[in-house]
This record gives C-alpha cells, structure tokens and sequence, in this order.
C-alpha cells in the first residue's frame, strides 16, 4: 500500500510538470489554432538558461527567473513574428512542420550554446520537503504545485480581467468577429507566442532545478501531448486534470508492470498508448468541444 | 502540363503516357543507363550515399501516396519502416527464408501495420491524426524492443545479404543496382497509382473529406487504402535498408527520421512523385553536406557544433522552403521547365 502511495504522489509530481507544459500549448492552441510541436523545446531551453542565470551568472533567484522570464518572452516575440505570422492562413501540415522545424533548431541551439551536456543546479532552487507517514512528497512536486497553481491563477485572473485577456477568450471564439471588432489578431497572437513560451521556460527552470537538464528533458513535450488530448485540446482546466492523471497513471503502471516486462521502460510508452486509445474513443477529450462539421 | 511545341496528342493512349515524345524516352534510356553504370565509376562513398538517397526516395513516396494525395499526415513512417524491416530480417534470419520471399512478407507486414494504426483517421484527421501516428512510432518500437525472442531487442537482431538467383548482393555496387531498381520501380508504380481511381479518390479526400464522401467515395476504404499503399513502401524501404546493414535494429528507424522523411515531403513538394524524387535528394545532400563540412565547423567554432549543425540547418531549410517555396522544388522545376520550353517566346498554346 505504501509503494502504491508513494508511486501516486511521484506520478502525481510528473503529472504537474506535465500540466504546466500542456497549459503553454493550449494557450497557442486556443488563441491561433497553431499546434506547436516545440513546446517541449521551451521547456529544455528553460532549464539552460536557469543555469546559465543561477550558476554561470550567479545571480539570485527571483532575479533568474526575471531574467529568464524576459529571454523567453522575447524567444516567442521573435518565434511568432519570423516563421508563424507568414504562414496565417496556410494548412494545418505546414504550420505544424514549421513547429517540428522550430523544434529542431531550438534544439540545434541547445546543443551549440550548452554543448548539449548534463547540467545540475540541484540544491540552489529553495527546497520544501513533507513527510506524511511513510510516504515522502518530493520538493519537486510541492514546488510545481505551488508554481503551476500560481501560474493557472495568474492566467485566469488575466483572461477574465485584462482587455487584452478578453481579446485572446475572443480570437480563441471567433477570428472574424473579433477582427471586424477592431482587435488586433496579431498582437493576439504574437501575446500568446510569449504566454507560452515564459509558461514553458518556467516549467524548464523547474525540472532543471530537481532533475537536471540534458537534452532529452524537451520529450516532456511530446508526453504533454497525450496530456492535451486527454483533457481536451481547448480546455486549461482539462489539462490539469488529464496531466494528473497521465502522471499518476504512467507512473503506477510503470512501478507494477516494469518488473514482469523483459524490456522495461513502460513509462516511456505509456503516454502513447493513452494517446490512441484516446483518440479511437473519444477523440475530444475530457473537456474538449466536440466540432460539428458542415459543408 | 507542358509539352514540347509540335507534340499533337492524337489519341487517349498518347493523351495519358507520362513519356511523350523520342527525346524524352532517349533521355530516360540515358539517365537509366548512366545510374546502373554508375557502380563503375563511383566511390563506395558515393554509392554509400546514393544508395541511402534510394531507400528515402522508396519512403518518401509511400509517405506522399498518403500525406501528399490522400492529405492524412503521418509522423510514423519510419515505424512503419522498422515493422517491414523486421518482418523480413526476423523470416530470413529465424526461418532462413530468401530474399525474394521475405521482401513481399516485410511490405505486408508494414501494411497491415499501416492499416491497423490507420483506423484511428476515420474519426480524426489533422493534428490528431499527427499524434497518432507518433504514438505508432513509438508503440512500434517499443513492441520491438519488447518481444525480445523473436527481434533480438535492444541487441538486434544479424540478417545476410539478400541471395537472388544464386547471386549474392554483397559489394555496395550490386546493392546499390537492387536499390536503384527498387527505386525506379517505386517511382514509376506511385506515379501510376496516383492516376487511378484510388488515385483520384485520394486526392478528392485530400481537398474535401465530406464533399468527397457526398460524392459516393468510401471514406473508410480509400483511407484505409492509403495508409496501406503507403506502408507498404514504407515497408519495402525497410527491408532494403536492414538488408543493407545486414543487421536489424531500432537505432536504423529514430523518430527523426519520421519527420524528415514529412520534411522531404515540403521541400520537394506535396502530392507530386516528382517532388517526393526532389525532397529525398535534396535532404539527403543536405546530410551529407552537414557530414562533410561538420567536423571543419566543429574546429572553428566548438565540439559540438557538427552534432547541432544538422539539426539547424535541416530546421532551417524546412522554415525557408514554408515560407517562400510552399510548393516545393517540384514546382520551382516546372516553372524553369516552362521557361526554356517557351523560350524565346513567352506563350505556350493553352491545352
């Protein structure tokens, strides 16, 4: 019972993880109907530019995540007015390949500027750690909770009292009505490219602090996908509860099935099968609209 | 489609032949012939290259029967690959059958993969579908890696040389020849297929699903048609490519390759045979190149940058080709062919 405990509390903290990646992607989703494949990418250049801020810089913490916050805003600022904006309009394969390209040089970049190694900044993030019996909560997940929370309120509290906020629930609605309302879809859109990518970074920062950063820390953003299709592409409240469950579900299946299996590494498959099964059964998700199409 | 001037298409037989005139025959017969001759003159470097230029071109048309014409996009298809590959690696190394027999066996197997991880795009298309096909990759290799007594696992699994009539395709030149007629071969059956009634219903699904169904197109058939057509090229490409190695193993089919093998697709041009020919060279060169000029970059700049290199320049190439040549090489070439084929008047009798 308190192996199944303790594999629900660290599945749990992945699921948060999870959440806040998919949260990035379903602002973009919901705001210009771009689906971005690199959103992971913002996630590993977050942990990078953590260290660089924390350990090469040796700045504090609240000034890294400043710091952090600004590099990413401008990294979607100028993501979204180079490779995004020429293609409004076009089928939904090229805007994807240019994600999947984004994808790809980012991670290019990775690689060139931090020489794509193992990095560690362990123990300069403040930890928190709860016992509740025998179970241990990591720091990580008390962290992401308090992080995630903050991050989903702040949002809320933006989309429903801000003017531009409301604008981004409206191009979310209905592009025309909102254009012949005089909004700017562009500046929309462009806001929602840096939402995201500071969402992301956040994330980066976070699981680089706990795990370290290396490479393939930007697959989160591919797990985040079954997460999205599980709570419903459309809905932030759908991918919280959706990244919960996919964490606790992988990493239970994982702890019990593992061992039985010759190969192992279940945990890795995991989102996928969820994924299929997901789209074969209900392909809108938890919360998603589901779509009418007419002629 | 252009033809040469004083080209009369006198009946329908002339009117639907891909080759037209003399002259374009006398060049296929030269360039037919200077590729099969090619073993005499090329390095082993070259054909290495040349070789692996077949296989993706052998792919990427699988992937543009079914991306490109029917419009349901895959990011599977190197999964797709590694089920043909092992299919046949597993008969001819568990069952000691040959060559010629485990190639069919390694296409269908693809295609039966194809066609069960097609069944989710009846109800979804788009980016659903995308992740799907994702999720098939991954599940693919994973189900590889697992069933540990019959495909090795993570240790692989030896194949020998493919054996066709008592000759066996050992130097890199006969392999390169098997390719290259692989290759011929798959580009003359795509550029048929798509012509077909399959063909057309492909493509009427591709710009309107539910116009096309309202015509009386099955959906469920000519989709699952396509995602079968497509493996199975997808599945013949991994046998070629496992047989190449003689050994088979999950590190031939990453997930990248997926994506370049779609990324091939935009920089040659979608639903053109012509352009899955351009974008499968194209990229491939674009390897190599990164290949060659990697380890100078590395010493200039810093170690890493030859492994950051590929990733960048590929990215790049995509961005360019999305934002300024959305429809590929292939219509970059039409458009030189039409300007020489007009020269030096500027006007083409309108067909």
């Amino acid at each position: 019972m308190t192996y199944f405990l303790q594999l629900v509390v660290t599945g749990f903290s992945l699921g948060i993880v999870y959440a806040l990646v998919a949260i990035g992607f379903v602002i973009i989703l919901k705001c210009s109907e771009v689906f971005n494949i690199a959103q992971g990418h913002f996630v590993l250049i977050g942990g990078y530019l953590g260290y660089t801020f924390l350990v090469a810089f040796h700045l504090p913490i609240w000034a890294c995540l400043l710091m952090a916050m600004a590099t990413a805003a401008v990294m979607g600022l100028l993501i979204e007015r180079l490779t995004l904006r020429p293609l409004v309009g076009q089928p939904v394969l090229a805007v994807i390949m240019m994600t999947i390209a984004l994808a790809s040089i980012l991670e290019g970049l990775a690689t060139l500027i931090w020489g794509g190694e193992y990095k560690t900044y362990h123990g300069l993030l403040p930890t928190l750690s709860l016992h509740i019996g025998e179970i241990s909560v990591p720091s990580e997940s008390l962290i992401g909770l308090i992080v995630s929370g903050a991050a989903v309120t702040i949002l809320m509290l933006f989309f429903h009292y801000t003017k531009i906020g409301l604008a981004m629930r409206a191009t979310a609605e209905d592009l025309q009505v909102v254009q012949s309302a005089g909004i700017k879809a562009t500046r929309v859109y462009a806001l929602s490219w840096v939402i995201a990518s500071v969402v992301g970074v956040i994330g980066g920062i976070l699981l680089g602090g706990v795990s370290g950063v290396m490479i393939p820390l930007a697959n989160v953003g591919i797990k985040a996908f079954a997460v999205v299709l599980l709570g419903g592409l459309e809905s932030i409240g759908g991918a919280i509860v959706a990244g919960i469950i996919l964490g606790i579900l992988e990493n239970v299946a994982a702890g019990y099935l593992d061992p039985l299996l010759p190969g192992g590494g279940l945990a890795n498959v995991f989102p996928f099968i969820v994924m299929i099964v997901v789209l074969i059964f209900k392909p809108h998700g938890l919360f998603g609209q589901v779509r009418i199409e007419r002629i | 489609m252009g033809r040469q001037r004083g080209t009369f298409l006198e009946n329908y037989a002339q009117d639907m032949a891909i080759i037209r005139t003399r002259l374009q025959w006398a060049m296929l017969f030269i360039f037919l012939l200077l590729l099969f001759s090619c073993p005499l003159f090329l390095s082993d470097r070259a054909l290495t290259v040349m070789t692996m230029i077949g296989i993706a071109v052998i792919s990427v048309h699988g992937l543009n029967i079914l991306t490109g014409y029917c419009g349901q996009i895959s990011i599977g298809h190197a999964g797709f690959m590694a089920v043909g590959g092992y299919t046949s690696a597993i008969l001819s190394a568990k069952l000691g059958w040959p060559f010629w027999a485990t190639l069919p066996c390694g296409a269908l197997g693809a295609g039966v993969a194809g066609l069960i991880f097609g069944l989710p795009s009846l109800k979804i298309k788009g980016f659903y579908l995308i992740m799907a096909t994702i999720a098939a990759h991954f599940i693919i290799v994973w189900l590889i890696l697992q069933l540990y007594g019959l495909t090795g696992g993570g240790d692989g699994l030896a194949v020998s040389r493919p054996e066709i009539a008592g000759f066996t395709v050992k130097s890199k030149g006969s392999y390169f020849c098997l390719v290259m007629a692989f290759a011929c071969l798959a580009t003359y059956t795509a550029q048929n297929i798509v012509r077909t009634r399959a063909g057309r219903a492909f493509v009427a699904i591709r710009d309107n699903d539910l116009a096309a169904e309202v015509m009386g197109i099955n959906l469920w058939s000519y989709k699952l048609q396509a995602f079968f057509i497509g493996c199975v090229y997808a599945g013949v490409a991994g046998v070629l490519l496992v047989h190449y190695y003689a050994f088979a193993s999950v590190d031939l089919f990453p997930f990248m390759d997926s994506v370049w093998y779609l990324g091939m697709l935009i920089v040659g041009g979608m639903g053109s045979t012509l352009g899955a020919l351009f974008g499968a060279i194209a990229l491939k060169l674009l390897d190599e190149l990164v290949t060659v000029v990697g380890p100078g970059l590395s010493a200039i700049v810093a170690p890493q940058a030859a492994a950051s290199m590929g990733l960048i320049a590929h990215g790049l190439v995509i961005i360019i080709f999305l934002i300024f040549e959305p429809r590929g090489l292939a219509h970059r070439w039409e458009l030189v062919g039409a300007y020489f084929r007009l020269w030096p008047f500027s006007h083409e009798e309108r067909e």
